[in-house]
């Protein structure tokens, strides 16, 4: 049962016999443009959006930027060691006694040193467990240095729920994930997923937030209210 | 309501702030007219090659695993959702942002039927509870105060809080929170559909999307057929515009891309998910060549904030579902063009909107189109008739004095039939205040002062 599809194409395909005006040409702001203007397509977008410089320093400025303006809580660990005592420094500051987790290079060895409850989302889970736990710590696929947004992908970051029920999301990373703008983080979805993209992948910029009341930012709204990302050097 | 100087202020301090971080982030673009160019073709490409990108769209989704119905009208879409949640035996639904659900009425068919419906959107959620519909396409409670927020809390919610936003926020998110996990359903908007991978695209900031289409068994999504685009990569420029031309950010807190229901080897997700393209009467503005670009809006918002009929007026004035300038231009289409007319009068044709518009719509132009297209048309009877009276009237000096003494004396009286069925003028003074006719007119003025 698909409904209508067959009237609705076929109302689409009369109404297209007319031709349209060409695209934005109707106000003055086009007499700035370049005569020959390159095509609306991912590799030319860098040319339009705000920009990012290619030495990594600049990009690692970039981002920290990004992350205090977001209240995106963050840590730059030189080894291994610092990152666990990182994440053990958290756990004893915030008490956690549950922890939502999936099973990956970085999660395996942090969670071989929690030793709370853990909530290992990989083979499905109950969703109120989950939300009785108060982290969910995941990887990712990149961090975008010019938007300061993290990329996870139902397969990076553990199922859909684990990045957005507790109410602290921690994720872990390597600076060779850092990418610098959205256009490589496309890039690096169709490389690295090509045909078979999971069925959810989403951009997190910044811990949850609302504006609805009187325009006033409050974070915390319905996903975590915390966002930390613990980053190591390699 | 001609003097209500606290909603044009709380209207205006928010709006504000808006347009500050606005100018501050597009100021970071390397050419945002030129990101804008981008855009609008990026969207021309796809409405002019809707039937196609559709099809490649859906033939993606249901490789997946998606169901996907075409509805013609907005009781084709509803009859859809409700068959649905009878045959899956659903009792409670969560629902996140969709203006297309607002513009169907759903949540009523659904109530009536005895469904538990919530919006968790938190401005949503506000004005459901406050029974009214939402008042900007974006901030869909900013002409409330925190106090006011605070009585509907209390009043429908029975909770005790202080008028901090802070604590308001909580409030909601507390009852939400189960909310999201004991649904059967989840209804989502969708920004973008995307033709090459089979996608909807879904931009919110406060997460209650990514809860609603991550737990309930079933995801439902409805998604007007404009808002097909080709490539998952164009989202690397649209989603900034979205964010930075409609709330002044850079890009919004959750950009999330949802391919079907959960797949193999994934630990949640729905086991369901459908996807609803709504027509609506989308095709007879398609079928008007020179507006057709109205078609490319990404309901941003942009073209409202700016808008000097909006922050003076405000959104509810409208009563449409879109509102602000391109609601202006599309509702004629959407619902009729003799009965919606009048809002593209209601205009200065100041052109802050096409000024604005992230993907380069004409919109000030368009309402002079449908103003041609109106006068073209023939108006209704009673209509030509009283425009004759009142050029016979205006162009008759003696009679116009007439009807004005006549207006005079009678006004006194017009407060004991304003705004019910035996006041001449119902129609304006129902949601207006008519201006008092001056006790001397200026011909009299003029003729004491001479
Ligand atoms: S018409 Fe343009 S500015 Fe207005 S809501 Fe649509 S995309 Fe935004």
């Amino acid at each position: 049962m698909n409904g209508s599809k067959d009237q609705i194409l076929a109302r689409i395909r009369e109404a297209l016999r007319s031709q349209a005006p060409v695209p934005g040409n109707h106000d003055y702001s086009h007499l700035a443009m370049t005569p020959s203007r390159p095509k609306p397509e991912l590799e030319n977008f860098r040319q339009w959006l705000p920009p990012v410089e290619s030495n990594s320093e600049n990009q690692w400025d970039l981002l920290t930027k990004s992350f205090h303006a977001l209240k995106t809580d963050f840590g730059l660990l030189e080894s291994k060691a610092r990152l666990i005592d990182f994440v053990l420094e958290l756990q004893r500051v915030e008490q956690w006694k549950r922890v939502g987790i999936h099973h990956g290079a970085m999660t395996d060895e942090i969670a071989s040193h929690l030793e709370i409850e853990k909530l290992w989302v990989d083979e499905g889970y109950d969703p109120q467990a989950m939300e009785q736990c108060e982290v969910g710590i995941s990887e990712c696929d990149a961090i975008v240095a010019q938007t300061g947004s993290i990329l996870i992908t139902a397969k990076s970051g553990g199922g859909r729920g684990l990045s957005v029920l507790p109410p602290h999301h921690l994720v872990l990373a390597r600076t060779s994930q850092i990418v610098p703008d959205l256009p490589s983080a496309y890039e690096l979805l169709y490389k690295r997923y090509g045909g078979n993209f999971p069925s959810m992948i989403s951009f997190i910029t910044g811990p949850s937030r609302t504006g609805d009341i009187e325009r006033i930012v409050v974070l915390g709204a319905h996903g975590p209210k915390k966002l930390t990302v613990a980053i190591l050097k390699d | 309501m001609s003097q209500d100087l606290t909603h044009r202020a709380v209207i205006k301090k928010a709006l504000g702030a808006y347009e500050i971080k606005r100018d501050e982030n597009r100021s970071k673009y390397l050419n945002w007219q030129e990101a804008r160019q981008a855009a609008s073709e990026i969207k021309w490409e796809a409405v002019n090659h809707l039937d196609h990108y559709l099809l490649e769209m859906t033939k993606n989704l249901e490789a997946r695993g998606t169901k996907v119905f075409w509805a013609s009208n907005a009781e084709e879409a509803r009859q859809y959702v409700i068959s649905l949640a009878v045959e899956k035996k659903v009792k409670s639904i969560i629902k996140s942002k969709t203006m297309t659900s607002e513009e169907i009425h759903l949540n009523g068919a659904l109530e009536k039927l005895g469904y538990d419906v919530v919006e968790s959107d938190l401005g949503e959620y506000i004005v459901q509870l406050n029974e009214e519909p939402p008042y900007h396409l974006v901030f869909p409670a900013m002409h409330l105060t925190r106090g006011q927020i605070k009585e509907i809390f209390k009043r429908k919610l029975g909770s005790d809080t202080s008028d901090l936003p802070e604590e308001l926020t909580m409030v909601a998110r507390n009852i939400m929170r189960q909310k999201y996990l004991t649904a059967d359903m989840g209804i989502s908007g969708a920004n973008f559909g995307i033709a090459e991978t089979g996608m909807i695209s879904i931009t919110e900031n406060e997460g209650n999307a990514r809860l609603t289409t991550s737990f309930p068994k079933i995801h439902v999504s409805l998604m007007g057929i404009e808002k097909v685009i080709p490539k998952l990569g164009d989202l690397a420029i649209l989603l900034p515009l979205l964010a930075t031309a409609g709330a002044g950010q850079q890009i919004t807190c959750y950009n999330t891309m949802i391919g079907g229901p959960r797949q193999p080897g994934e630990c949640d997700g729905p086991e369901e998910f459908h996807l609803v393209l709504i027509d609506n009467r989308r095709t007879e503005l398609l079928a008007d060549a020179e507006q057709r670009d109205a078609l490319h809006c990404i309901r941003c918002g942009a073209c409202l904030n700016v808008c000097p009929i909006f922050k003076n007026s405000g959104g509810h004035s409208y009563g449409t579902t879109y509102q602000g300038p391109i609601g202006s231009v599309i509702t004629p289409h959407l619902r009729g063009l003799q009965d919606w007319k009048h809002l593209s009068s209601a205009s200065s044709l100041c052109g802050s909107c096409t000024e604005v518009c992230p993907v380069k719509i004409d919109i000030h132009h368009h309402l002079l189109h449908n103003r041609r297209n109106a006068a073209t048309q023939m108006p209704v009877w009673w209509e030509r008739i009283a425009f004759k009276g009142f050029s016979i009237a205006t162009a008759n000096p003696a009679l116009f004095q007439l009807g004005i003494k006549i207006a005079r004396v009678f006004q006194p009286l017009h407060f004991l039939v304003k705004g019910t069925l035996f006041d001449p003028v119902r129609a304006w003074t129902q949601t207006r205040d008519l201006p008092n006719i001056p006790a001397k007119s200026f011909r009299q003025q003029w003729k004491s002062k001479q």
